[in-house]
């Protein structure tokens, strides 16, 4: 059924149809709406049998799906954010002991200093934890995405993360699509674990491993991610035949197949991008896109083959390894390895700095020109910048850089003014 | 509560003597169909009071829950010498997860077993004196306040053990540690530091909070068994010395634990809902000093009197605050 809908309500009506057992939440902006909404769902007897649980933290939050899961309940919650960086440590045991939890990411910056807005620090930072990540470019896909995700973590034994980004999408009123129970019901059957905590069949979860055998416990985690690189484009074409739309699978291209120059991204950043392509192809230019859905497992070979025939690749990513430049850019660089292709970094977006068409329209026009650095912060205010600099090379107490460029920017603002 | 504590002065003890008991009231570690939930062969220490804790503990749970029980159990020593890889000394159900989550993660194993309708199996969550009253608190009070349907058991000895005797807010003041050294007059874990997890658990109105100490087995089952009748979040935390990290003769463990209680440094009571419904009296103060002697831990405190004294004025408290005395025996000794 088409609804105009809040992508967190989307969302919401997604995992509810998904029958879930056990909901943990904790409030972080900007993912709440979807958990009140379950939340309410839940206390109207609609989701029945299922467990709501307001907890104390993050920490907590996964730590009680860790254990619902583990006694055999489909489980779910969502964060974002310092909530995700607080139940670090959770997240790489969920992954460890093999437990197929759901998590919406609802992408946000990374304090200090505090800031609520998007980007995607925030999953980024456990992209190595274990989990797979897949990212929505919109509301539709985030609803199909959380669909599928369930599907892939319990045939896997495997964590899923479903990526949206902050208020871009989880605030944004869209017309989406929702599917039927039915529909879901035919798509993920109930969820049958890999092992469980029972005492007709006592077991022991998550003993100390040593030396011997660590290796080769991190090796099939591993191995599980490159088992999905097979399966994920095998559940998104299943979905497409029960749904009747395309979503999921491991990268999608736009306008990519005979572009000199390929745009790679990932998360809702690809709809403004697309209007622009669009206007540079009118103006005879050769570019297009592609947008990773799956950000682990990194599907290294169909990106390879997706930006082999261009001429430049432009990376474009909403998080910055601070010390290094793009974190996209990097595992891109491995998939273009051996391939006489320049790749770009762009970090853009940072802590919600909207992504204009003008700013991206000169972005590619310079890339397509070859005259981008190799790093390149788009927007970024260099004169600001270069006052701090200056201010902390003139004085030891030169205070919090912060709060200094704030100053700055309402300087700069009142003279314009006056 | 239907026990009646009977002391066996044949052998000095609460723990033995059970053929002098009608079988009825023998305890759970006398019968033949104990149920061993921590098997033998694990690689606790000689005279670990954890060990024996857990065991007690969990094979009165297992036979209150008529065997229905699953286990969630923090890292340290507990996790570490039950579970080496690819051995298990369990014979139930158990996880562990984490250093500070295993009340959360017991939290999520109810509300899975209430999904799945098999309310009828049980949920304990176990962990030592650091997992519990240091990093995993905040689980430990997000579960007792919205009072999940989970027994917690905190096994006390008094300090990080596992990671090599590192001070934890459950370390009692003067005691030596890795990161409490005594240095002159100083003593090894300062005086007035630390907290009172059962008066805290207590705050939150559960329906049961109880300190046992292993040395007093029939009390310890009791415990556990009253613990076990309970729904909503239950908290028992047993005094368990350990012989290594205490400085102490493996075979004094029991004698310890016994000591400490005695000399009301360690007071056993009952609380529900928040209020105290049962103290273990004293029948005989012991010293404190009877009590400090036999650990190194405590070893400074005899070349400083103001330390042996400071430690005898928490001992008077607990005895006043605890009524711990029957009134006309007062406080002095």
């Amino acid at each position: 059924m088409l609804k105009q809908v809040e992508g967190s309500q989307a969302v919401a009506e997604a995992i509810a149809m998904c029958r879930p057992e056990v909901i943990c939440a904790y409030p972080i902006t900007p993912q709440t709406h979807i958990v009140e909404d379950l939340g309410a769902k839940v206390k109207s007897g609609a989701l029945a049998p299922c467990e709501f649980i307001n907890v104390e933290s993050e920490f907590a939050a996964l730590s009680v799906a860790i254990g619902s899961s583990a006694a055999g309940a489909r489980s779910y919650t969502a964060t974002a954010s310092q909530g995700l960086l607080f139940m670090a440590e959770a997240v790489y045991n969920a992954s460890g002991l093999g437990l197929p939890i759901v998590m919406t990411v609802g992408n946000r910056a990374i304090g200090a200093p505090i800031n609520i807005w998007n980007d995607q620090s925030d999953s980024m930072s456990m992209r190595d934890a274990g989990w797979i990540q897949l990212y929505a470019e919109s509301n539709q896909e985030a609803v199909d995405l959380h669909i599928q995700a369930f599907r892939i973590a319990e045939l896997l034994s495997v964590p899923v993360m479903v990526c949206m980004d902050g208020f871009i999408l989880t605030h944004a009123y869209e017309r989406v699509e929702i599917p039927s129970q039915e529909q879901v019901d035919a798509f993920l059957p109930a969820f049958e674990p890999r092992q469980v905590l029972d005492p007709a069949n006592p077991k022991t979860i998550g003993a100390m491993v040593g030396p011997e055998a660590f290796t080769e416990v991190r090796y099939l985690a591993h191995h599980k991610q490159m088992q999905a690189l097979d399966l994920i484009p095998n559940v998104a074409e299943e979905f497409r035949q029960i749904f009747g739309r395309d979503a999921g699978g491991l990268v999608s291209g736009y306008r990519h197949q005979d572009a000199e120059t390929i745009v790679v991204t990932l998360g809702s950043v690809i709809g403004t991008m697309q209007e622009v392509i669009d206007e540079l192809r009118q103006a005879g230019h050769s570019i297009g896109a592609v947008a990773l859905r799956s950000f682990r497992p990194f599907p290294l070979e169909a990106l390879r083959q997706l930006i082999a025939p261009a001429k430049r690749v432009v990376v474009f990513e909403k998080c910055l390894a601070v010390g290094l430049g793009g974190v996209v850019a990097s595992n891109v660089r491995m998939a273009s390895h051996g391939l006489s292709v320049p790749v770009y970094s762009v970090i853009g977006g940072l802590g919600g700095r909207p992504i204009t068409r003008a700013s991206l329209t000169k972005l590619f026009t310079e890339a397509m020109q070859d005259s981008l650095e190799g790093l390149h912060f788009l927007d970024l205010n260099q004169e600001v910048v270069n006052r701090q600099i200056e201010r902390e090379e003139g004085s030891r107490r030169s205070g919090s850089v912060a709060e200094n460029i704030l100053r700055d920017i309402g300087l700069v603002a009142t003279a314009k003014v006056s | 509560m239907s026990y009646q504590q009977v002391k066996f002065y044949q052998t000095g003890t609460l723990t033995v003597g059970n053929r002098l008991l009608d079988e009825q009231q023998r305890t759970v570690q006398a019968t033949l169909d104990r149920s061993n939930s921590l098997d033998s062969g694990h690689r606790a220490c000689q005279g670990c009071g954890e060990a024996l804790g857990a065991r007690y503990a969990i094979d009165a749970a297992m036979r209150a829950a008529d065997n229905q029980l699953v286990a969630t159990n923090a890292t340290g020593c507990l996790e570490v010498f039950t579970t080496p890889y690819p051995e298990s000394a369990w014979r139930i159900p158990w996880i562990h997860s984490l250093f500070g989550n295993a009340a959360a993660v017991a939290t999520g194993v109810a509300a899975a077993l209430k999904v799945k309708g098999r309310e009828g199996i049980r949920v304990i969550a176990q962990g030592g004196d650091g997992g519990t009253t240091d990093i995993g608190f905040g689980c430990l009070s997000g579960m007792f306040e919205r009072n999940d349907d989970v027994l917690y058991i905190c096994y006390d000895n008094q300090a990080y053990m596992n990671t090599g005797v590192q001070r934890s807010s459950a370390t009692p003041g003067a005691a030596r540690t890795a990161t409490t050294q005594p240095l002159g007059p100083q003593p090894g874990a300062e005086f007035g530091k630390g907290k009172n997890v059962p008066l805290i658990a207590m705050a939150h109105m559960i329906p049961y909070v109880a300190t046992a100490s292993v040395h007093d087995l029939h009390d310890l089952e009791a415990k556990v068994t009253r613990a076990m009748l309970l729904h909503g979040a239950r908290y028992i935390q047993v005094f368990v010395p350990c012989p290594l990290g205490w400085g102490a003769r493996p075979a004094d463990t029991m004698k310890i634990a016994r000591l400490a209680v005695e000399s009301g440094l360690y007071p056993l009571f009952e609380a529900e809902h928040g209020e105290i419904v049962n103290v273990t009296r004293l029948r005989h103060r012991a010293d404190v000093e009877e009590y400090l002697t036999l650990q190194r831990r405590f070893a400074h405190v005899f070349k400083h009197p103001e330390q042996l004294q400071h430690i005898r004025a928490i001992a008077d408290q607990n005895i006043r605050k605890f009524g711990l005395l029957d009134a006309q025996e007062g406080v002095a000794r």
